[in-house]
């Protein structure tokens, strides 16, 4: 029982970076977005450093995960793989805020330290083995997400989607937390370590509770992560939210949650297999029809990428359904994959909105193609992407999640799976169709000017969307890696400790 | 050898869309001539590639790999080239330097964009035609999509955006089970290497259970009915070809649709041999469906250019029904039959472009006795006309030959069915050439019209050279793809004789005959 400081340093050091920000915001006299964005950049280049400097940890063990804080916090692959998939969403929301905060949100130090604390609620979640303490992260990360949904203050839209957000979010806390519950009833700790050994000496009425408490908790994340039926507050509040933030809310929030669930479903699948596996089954089917079919009828471009993401949940769920180290590894690439490619085309899309995101509506892209060449190229790499074809990361995320599935038989899932990928190409191409082959209104709109750290993003995206495209080995190596976390990992830390 | 030249004319466009990237978007002629030199470059690369092709070996040449790519989901590269890829790889960058060529004064909007799209294509077919790693191939199949979706889209013509979308989302339908079949044979392949892969040598090895074999061969077939296109898939086709540009048709029936047919040759035929038996009576009727059909639908067709697109219907109709009379003279005639499609079908686009970008119309009744007024264009059209409906001494001939040989020897039925269709070809093609060239010029605005000049005239003869030299000397080319196709025949029969030997049936001689008896 020591307590590593060691293991939890990029969550210091994440959550040091927020309140520096904080700070260096009080004595500044006018707010300088240059100085955040910049110190946002460091904090996270270091974070991302302990991260690996964490991989090192996992090296010298032989890979053998290890607990610290009265085994409270894991230190695995899983965890810092979705570390660093946390560090890069933000980092890229970093740069592609800076000067959209300036613009549209007069500048604001608190923007960024919000999004900093939401970030290290994420990596709470995604790195702790108590049920208590990911429903803490998960608090940790949804309170400063409410708050940014609203910060654009301008715009009566966004201050509904931040009181519809905390509303459903309310809601959704409360289901989880009474999940857990019913699991500490069942099991008296809520403790996933301890709850895996004290499965096999429940009693049949435990069971039901503690099925009860797995599918309570389920429908809490479900919330969180969009899927159908429970994503009706996604389209609202992705359209209300400044366009940064919802690109923020879409990637990390979204790869956390999943990140839970993936720990807490390798937890109660194996044992639970014939009613939470038919559940998970019928949860990804509905999730991605449902998300792709409402996106082919949206004119306006974030509510389309809202009715997007849902989708994407689905092809992870798909990865949930199938579980074992297969579905939780192609799963976790995915989310990598996903949080790149969607962040890339929020980042086009704060820029062809223009001032005070006047032009969000898909038509207003018309001609686009020829008046802003590079960006329109950009987008259409990121929506091909999305789309998922081939020489693209979002392909081999896609093959990835379809190799899973059909080696563990599902078959079908797979096939309801490449049936929406097709359906999901009908309205990412009806953008790539608007920019270049319908020809542009007489008052054009006009896009904002190309900033520096937008340029950033979007060549950041851009490489990463197409280099993990060609090259994504070494990426879907670690993730094999940290798909192995499910019990026999888990089991081996039991060992370990006692 | 050590120069990887596959890799090379896989990826010499590729560079050349580079080099275009680099060229002001206004300085147009430099740009065409960019694209042209690269692709000609390419060009002589895989002439180079053709003579240095040893017609005697069945065996992949050239051999670029197999190296690592992504190693945890054992994906290769690897290139290779053998008799079946041989042609279609010679024959890509020969139709886009000609649909470049074609292109000097009909594209004058976006050039850059739209030689950059051009490039892509090419590196994309010729990536489907070389590729021997399944992961690979579907790469370069999809890859080759979205280019080929902007040619239509933004150079098309009035419904370019249905025609567009409507080609992209056919596609991807057939692609996408590939795809997951592609995920299956991964999978299956464990027992066979050291780790799982989608190398083809090791995939070719596989003994696939029948039953699974039906439904991965259903997977592939789909994808590539679709392209062919065989009958019923063939809808997307017209659409695409009448709105595309005439470069856009020149690759997409001269090309594109090879790589359908050529799927078909390179994995279903070797890959599942006994589903390929299996289903060998049901793709033999769809192909005569297609000829009877697109040869009727052609028939009624006022426009030029659907007339043409309707006529690819059933000449691909012809090469499925010569592939799957799973014998030496019907594959044989079947790979010669897509290169002649691809050299008669892209001039006839080639030929009805340009009397578009004359009159600007393209309806039969809009024309009418411009013999007269176009001697040479008359001409060049009456050849390649000739060689469409498969007039001896033209390459048609040769192909159908040997086709409806094959047919013939595997089921007489299908072969004079088949036969009903080159009659039918005579009469549509004739028909539509007499309204168009003979008879009185009664429009006064075609009195007008102005013959070839030098460019178009340099663009259409190596189209007429190749299709003498097929015609009247077959085995330069012939000759080279004969051992590979004894492969796969072999590969195939010899389950055909298994199946046959267990349910009982007559056995059928599969003897390799001498393919000269098929000349003048």
């Amino acid at each position: 029982m020591d307590f590593s400081w060691r293991i939890i340093s990029p969550e210091i050091a994440v959550l040091a970076t927020g309140f520096v920000i904080l700070v260096v915001d009080l004595f500044l006299k006018r707010a300088r977005n240059t100085v955040f964005t910049t110190l946002g950049f460091l904090g996270i280049m270091i974070a991302i450093g302990l991260v690996f400097r964490n991989f090192g940890i996992l090296a010298t063990s032989f890979g053998q995960s290890s607990m610290s804080f009265q085994n409270i916090v894991i230190n695995d692959r899983m965890g810092l793989y979705f570390k660093l998939i946390f560090c890069l969403g933000t980092l890229l929301t970093i740069f592609v805020s800076s000067t959209y905060v300036k613009r549209e949100m007069r500048g604001a130090g608190e923007y960024y330290t919000l999004m900093f604390l939401a970030t290290f609620g994420m990596m709470v979640m995604a790195s702790t083995t108590d049920l208590f303490t990911i429903f803490l992260g998960l608090e940790v990360m949804s309170i400063p997400l409410y708050v940014l949904a609203g910060m654009y203050r301008s715009r009566a839209r966004s201050r509904e989607a931040s009181l519809k957000y905390f509303l459903m979010g309310a809601f959704a806390s409360g289901f989880l937390l009474f999940g857990i519950s019913l699991l500490f009833g069942a099991f008296g700790s809520t403790n996933m370590i301890e709850i895996h050994q004290r499965f096999a000496y429940i009693s049949g009425q435990g069971m039901i509770l503690a099925a009860a408490g797995a599918i309570f908790a389920l429908i809490g994340f479900g919330f969180k992560v969009g899927l159908a039926p429970f994503h009706l507050w996604i389209p609202d509040v992705y359209e209300g939210s400044a366009a940064p933030v919802t690109a923020f809310m879409s990637a990390g929030p979204k790869a956390a949650g999943f990140a839970a669930l993936f720990r807490i479903m390798s937890l109660f699948v194996p044992a639970l297999e014939q009613n939470l596996g038919a559940i998970l089954w019928i949860l990804a089917v509905v999730t991605m029809t449902w998300g792709n079919i409402m996106a082919i009828s949206q004119t306006n471009i974030k509510r389309m990428l809202a009715f997007s993401s849902i989708a994407h949940a689905g092809y992870v769920m798909i990865a949930l359904t199938v579980g074992g180290s297969a579905g939780i590894s192609s799963g976790t690439f995915y989310l990598l994959a996903y949080t790149i490619m969607n962040i890339g085309a929020f980042s086009i899309v704060v820029l062809f909105a223009g001032n005070g995101e006047k032009y969000e509506k898909i038509s207003d892209f018309a001609g686009f193609g020829s008046k802003y060449p590079f960006a329109a190229v950009a987008l259409t790499v990121f929506l091909l992407a999305l789309a998922g074809f081939p020489a693209t990361v979002g392909f081999v995320g896609k093959y990835r999640i379809f190799i899973a599935a059909i080696e563990s038989g599902y078959v079908w899932l797979a096939i309801i799976g490449v049936v929406n990928s097709l359906i999901s190409v009908w309205y990412y191409i009806g953008v790539i169709v608007t920019m270049y082959m319908k020809p542009a209104a007489a008052d054009q709109p006009s896009a904002v000017g190309l900033s520096p750290s937008l340029l950033v993003a979007i060549l950041v995206a851009l490489i990463g969307t197409i280099g993990l495209g060609l090259f994504p080995d070494l990426w879907l190596k670690l993730a094999d890696e940290a798909g192995r976390i499910g019990l026999a990992s888990v089991s081996a830390v039991i060992s370990n400790i006692l | 050898m050590n120069w990887p030249i596959l890799s090379w004319i896989v990826f010499l466009p590729l560079f050349g869309v580079a080099a275009l990237l680099l060229i002001k978007g206004n300085r147009h002629n430099a740009i065409r001539w960019t694209a042209l030199l690269f692709t000609l470059a390419d060009f002589v690369l895989t002439v180079i590639l053709f003579v240095k092709f040893d017609g005697s070996s069945d065996a992949m040449q050239f051999k670029d790999g197999p190296t690592i790519w992504i190693q945890s989901l054992g994906i290769t590269y690897s290139l290779g080239v053998d008799g079946i890829s041989l042609l279609l790889v010679v024959l890509t960058p020969f139709l886009s330097a000609i649909a470049i060529a074609s292109t000097w004064t009909s594209v004058t909007d976006k050039v850059k964009g739209f030689m950059v799209s051009m490039l892509l294509i090419e590196t994309g077919m010729l990536g489907v035609f070389l590729a021997t790693d399944l992961f690979l191939f579907y790469v370069f199949w999809e890859v080759m999509l979205i280019p080929m979706y902007f040619m239509i889209g933004i150079w098309g013509g009035p419904r370019k955006i249905y025609a567009a979308v409507k080609f992209v989302l056919f596609t991807m339908f057939g692609s996408l089970l590939m795809l997951l079949a592609i995920i299956a044979l991964y999978l299956s392949s464990s027992p066979v290497a050291i780790g799982r892969t989608t190398d083809l040598t090791v995939i070719m090895s596989l003994t696939i259970a029948p039953e699974t074999q039906i439904w991965l061969f259903l997977a592939f077939a789909l994808a590539f009915a679709i392209k062919v296109p065989l009958f019923p898939f063939h809808t997307w086709l017209p659409d695409a070809h009448v709105e595309a540009p005439t470069a856009g048709s020149i690759i997409l029936a001269g090309v594109l649709l090879k790589m359908g047919t050529y799927g078909f040759l390179r994995f279903c035929l070797p890959v599942f041999p006994e589903a390929t038996v299996y289903f060998m009576p049901l793709i033999s009727i769809l192909a005569l469906i297609g000829i009877i059909y697109g040869a009727l639908v052609a028939m009624v067709q006022k426009d030029v250019k659907s007339l043409v697109a309707f006529s690819s219907v059933a000449h691909l109709g012809f090469v499925m029904l010569g592939m799957f009379a799973l014998n030496m003279q019907g594959i044989t005639g079947s790979i010669l039959q897509m290169i002649n499609h691809g050299i008669a079908t892209g001039a006839l686009f080639l030929l009805v472009g340009m009397i578009y970008e004359r009159r600007h119309t393209r309806m039969i009744v809009d024309f009418g006795g411009i013999a007269h007024v176009m001697p040479v264009f008359a001409t060049i059209f009456l050849i390649v006309t000739f060689a469409s409906i498969g007039l001896p001494g033209t390459n048609g001939f040769v192909g159908e030959f040997l086709i409806l040989l094959g047919t013939f020897k595997s089921n007489p039925v299908y072969a004079i069915i088949g036969t009903l269709g080159i009659v039918l070809a005579a009469v549509y093609m004739l028909w539509m050439v007499q309204r168009v060239f003979f008879g009185e010029c009664t429009n006064e605005e075609n009195r007008k019209l102005v013959d070839l000049n030098g460019r178009e005239k340099l663009i259409a003869i190596p189209l007429v050279i190749m299709i003498f030299w097929i015609g009247i000397y077959p085995s330069t080319f012939t000759g080279k793809i004969e051992p590979s196709v004894k492969k796969i025949v072999e590969r195939v029969n010899h389950d055909k004789q298994v199946t046959a030997a267990t349910t009982g049936s007559d056995d059928e001689s599969t003897g390799h005959e001498n393919m000269e008896s098929g000349e003048n």
